[in-house]
């Protein structure tokens, strides 16, 4: 294990460097924090709050109690990243989100990989991630997640410089886009002073990127394609952001009940008539898609839009059976496709990680236990893992029952130290825990990306958890040159 | 556009207009209860109120005594009434919130606002509130609404179709209120006679913001005939039921679509009624029975509305 990921490290500050001087890029910020009257800060801080409760940009909690609606927090001390980093960065998410959508449709088809004997037959085969259904279709450009969420963390290395790996790949539904844009909006419009002292690189043309992409995989033959985004409704948590990305690509948002299939071909009702939909960005699980071929008892599909889907006359994006490139349990394996596909070694790296159906590596882990994070393979949203410094001996103890009972559903890593970045706190500013959500674009033969992504951060001291339905805030995120 | 988003749209704006004119009815019957003398049966009004909106079974189911507090709360707040205003603002925000995309975020925002700030009124902080300012506060609402969605919708069939939820749910209110309120003050067909009925009819005209209208069409004093041809027949009178038709007609001619040719053929028939229609002709029937075919006229135009253009309805 290297030393950057070791329990305990003293955890990597984004502002700070390890003599406590400030970082260059921080400095003009630091100035203009030190001029800036406590009493002003306050007041912008209750300004945005009530902005955003008057704007809705509020997030539904599942089981929360009373009223479902709540506000993210939003920290306004921004996290800053030099350009120079961001371009590393950029260049390790881009080869790594190729890497994945090329082995989805290597999965999906001739399953080189499997064959090659890099990662087992069975831990695709049979996971429950896999879609039969996907075999041998084929989807516009070889392309499966174009929207990809990749979750990067920063742990503090021996040498004091902090390097990114990456948590978690999401190639479902990632969430999270509008918070990155609204966050900003929010910043300008509070400090529009700030933002004459650094240049700081934009970020709202997201929407015109995510419209090209997925015009770019509309059907082949289709020239002017009609593109729509599928919510849930309005009571799914992320739906906000359904609504704002509809709105701001231009396009509608539509229901299942929208729309209907008739001969293998895809309708949404509209007050002129049945009008063909030829892409759909789908924000609602791929069991919930359709109820002839998944969940039959889903209220929330279009029967028969698989069908349309096979037959080529309508794309999902992200494509049905992205999730067998996701799961925790394909995780380790994701640097392999990297080189097996892309014939590169990767950019970004894998936090190390355990498998515990593997013997050895259950043993240590069981070992280790109160030292360790341990997460379900299926597990998302901060739930269902254990945080081994942040818990009891019983937690622990309860844990290691669920473990034994089924190994196979588990996998373990070192707790890293997330690095922090100073946060408004009652009690003034103080380090907090963050982790930063790039969104990945991959249309046609192009994948962009916005400069930065969406920083969450964990609110409580020492908290790990940055999930929002966890109490987890969000910051503006600047790319500076 | 999308059929569900024209429906959410429609709704916004229709239960928006019935929250105003739920407010333009209370307010009326508030004021009156406030005049000396007019307190013969004083519950006639009240019961009036309840009549307009067809909640006399709901109140009585209730319990409640025929108080004007607690018809006022009941109208107002009540939870389990699906008409009360709370419940009106609470659907046109639900409403509002399923399409907020297609909403500028001024019209978001306004219904938003509406929302939160009604949203935690209680009776009992009711009861600490000048009731006059509240009214005017749910009417100013509504306003704003309306002039925001004017002011910085797009005019496009979204824009359409929440116009012709207010122009529909204005034409069935006016009615409704007209309808009963002119048989509350009637004593025997006579022409307004004391000083007493002269302010009944004036609340009614002020009621839906007529009272300096009829002053300048009429130079005469206010009789219940001419204040009937007024909210029915004139055209330019805002909330009159003509008015409505002529906005109705207007729209239903912008948004067809191959399936509503005889929807805007009633309607057509409808305005026609209204455009050519007299008072003596009006009352050769009864205004009694016009209204309510008026009434059952505009609830089927409503149905094939939705058939047509929004979210189906069951067919009875």
């Amino acid at each position: 294990m290297s030393e950057a990921t070791r329990t305990g490290a003293t955890p990597y500050d984004e502002m700070h460097s390890a003599d406590g001087a400030v970082r260059p890029h921080y400095q003009p910020y630091e100035r203009w924090l030190h001029e800036m009257p406590r009493e002003l800060i306050d007041r912008k801080r209750s300004e945005a709050d009530i902005a955003f409760h008057r704007v809705g940009i509020t997030f539904n909690v599942y089981g929360a109690e009373g009223g479902k609606e709540r506000l993210i927090p939003f920290d306004l001390l921004p996290r800053i990243i030099p350009g120079s980093e961001w371009r590393e960065l950029e260049r390790g998410l881009a080869q790594r989100v190729r890497a994945l959508n090329a082995f989805l449709a290597d999965i999906y088809h001739g399953q080189e990989i499997l064959r090659a004997g890099r990662i087992p037959a069975d831990q695709i085969l049979d996971n429950a991630q896999f879609r039969p259904e996907m075999k041998g279709v084929d989807v516009p450009g070889g392309l499966y997640s174009m929207i990809a969420g990749i979750d990067l963390v920063r742990a503090a290395g021996a040498d004091g410089r902090g390097e990114f790996f990456v948590l978690e790949d999401n190639l479902r539904v990632p969430s999270g886009v509008s918070y990155l844009l609204e966050n900003r909006k929010m910043m300008m419009r509070l400090f529009p002073d700030l933002f004459s002292r650094y240049h700081v690189q934009p970020v709202d043309h997201y929407p015109d990127l995510l419209l090209e992409t997925l015009r770019a995989v509309a059907p082949a033959g289709v020239v002017d394609p009609t593109v729509v985004v599928m919510t849930p409704g309005a009571h799914n948590s992320a739906y906000f952001e359904h609504s704002f990305l509809a709105q701001q690509m231009g396009v509608e948002l539509v229901e299942g009940q929208d729309m209907f299939v008739q001969d293998d071909v895809l309708y949404m009702r509209t007050t002129q008539g049945p009008r063909r939909v030829d892409v759909i960005y789908r924000r609602i699980d791929d069991d919930f898609l359709d109820p002839l071929a998944f969940r039959a008892d889903s209220m929330l599909g279009v029967p028969g839009l698989m069908r349309a889907y096979q037959a080529g006359h309508v794309t999902l994006a992200n494509a049905v059976g992205t999730g067998v490139a996701d799961d925790k349990s394909i995780y380790p394996y994701v640097p392999e496709m990297v080189r097996f596909y892309l014939g590169e070694e990767p950019v970004l790296n894998n936090v190390p990680t355990w498998m515990l159906r593997e013997k050895d590596d259950l043993a240590y882990v069981l070992d280790r236990l109160p030292e360790l994070v341990v997460k379900e393979v299926h597990g998302a949203g901060g739930y269902g893992m254990l945080v081994g410094p942040a818990s009891t001996k019983a937690q622990i103890e309860d844990f290691r029952q669920r473990i034994l009972a089924a190994p196979e559903k588990y996998i373990a890593q070192p707790t890293l130290s997330l690095s922090t970045c100073p946060t408004f706190v009652e009690a003034g500013i103080a380090p907090r825990h963050i982790d930063l959500r790039p969104f990945v674009l991959s249309g046609g033969k192009q994948i962009r990306m916005v400069p930065g992504g969406l920083t969450r951060v964990a609110l409580k001291e020492g908290s790990l958890v940055v999930n929002s339905s966890q109490g987890g805030g969000t910051k503006d995120t600047w790319v500076v040159d | 556009m999308l059929s569900r988003t024209a429906d959410h749209l429609y709704w916004m704006a229709r239960y928006t207009e019935r929250a105003e004119n739920t407010v333009r009815m209370l307010d009326v019957s508030y004021r009156m209860s406030m005049l000396p003398g007019v307190n013969g049966d004083g519950h006639a009004d009240w019961r009036a109120i309840l009549d307009i909106s067809e909640l006399s079974d709901a109140y009585a189911r209730t319990g409640r005594p025929l108080s004007p507090r607690d018809v006022i709360e009941f109208v107002l707040l009540d939870r389990d009434n699906l008409s009360s205003v709370w419940n009106c603002l609470r659907a046109a925000r639900e409403n509002a919130h399923a399409v907020r995309g297609k909403l500028t975020s001024e019209m978001w925002e306004t219904t938003n606002t509406t929302w939160l700030e009604i949203r935690d009124l209680t009776p009992v902080r009711l009861q600490d509130m000048d009731l006059g300012a509240f009214f005017e506060w749910v009417k100013f609402r509504s306003h704003l609404l309306r002039g925001v969605t004017v002011g910085t919708m797009f005019h496009d069939d979204a824009f359409q179709f929440a116009r012709l939820g207010t122009f529909l749910e204005r034409a069935d209110n006016t009615a409704r209120l007209l309808d009963v309120k002119y048989h509350a003050l009637m004593p025997a067909g006579e022409d307004v006679h004391n000083a007493t009925d002269y302010y009944r009819w004036g609340s009614l005209l002020r009621s839906v913001s007529a009272f300096e209208t009829y002053r300048q069409v009429y130079r005469d004093v206010i009789t219940p005939h001419k204040v009937a041809e007024l909210l029915m027949l004139n055209d330019a009178m805002p909330r009159s039921l003509h008015a409505c038709l002529d906005e109705i007609v207007d729209i239903l001619g912008q948004v067809a679509n191959s399936r509503s040719c005889e929807t805007t053929r009633k309607a057509g028939a409808l305005h026609a009624s209204l455009h050519y229609g007299s008072m003596d002709d009006i009352f050769a029937v009864g205004l009694h029975e016009s209204l309510e075919k008026f009434l059952a006229c505009i609830n089927k135009l409503g149905d094939r509305i939705s058939n047509d253009f929004l979210m189906p309805v069951a067919t009875p």
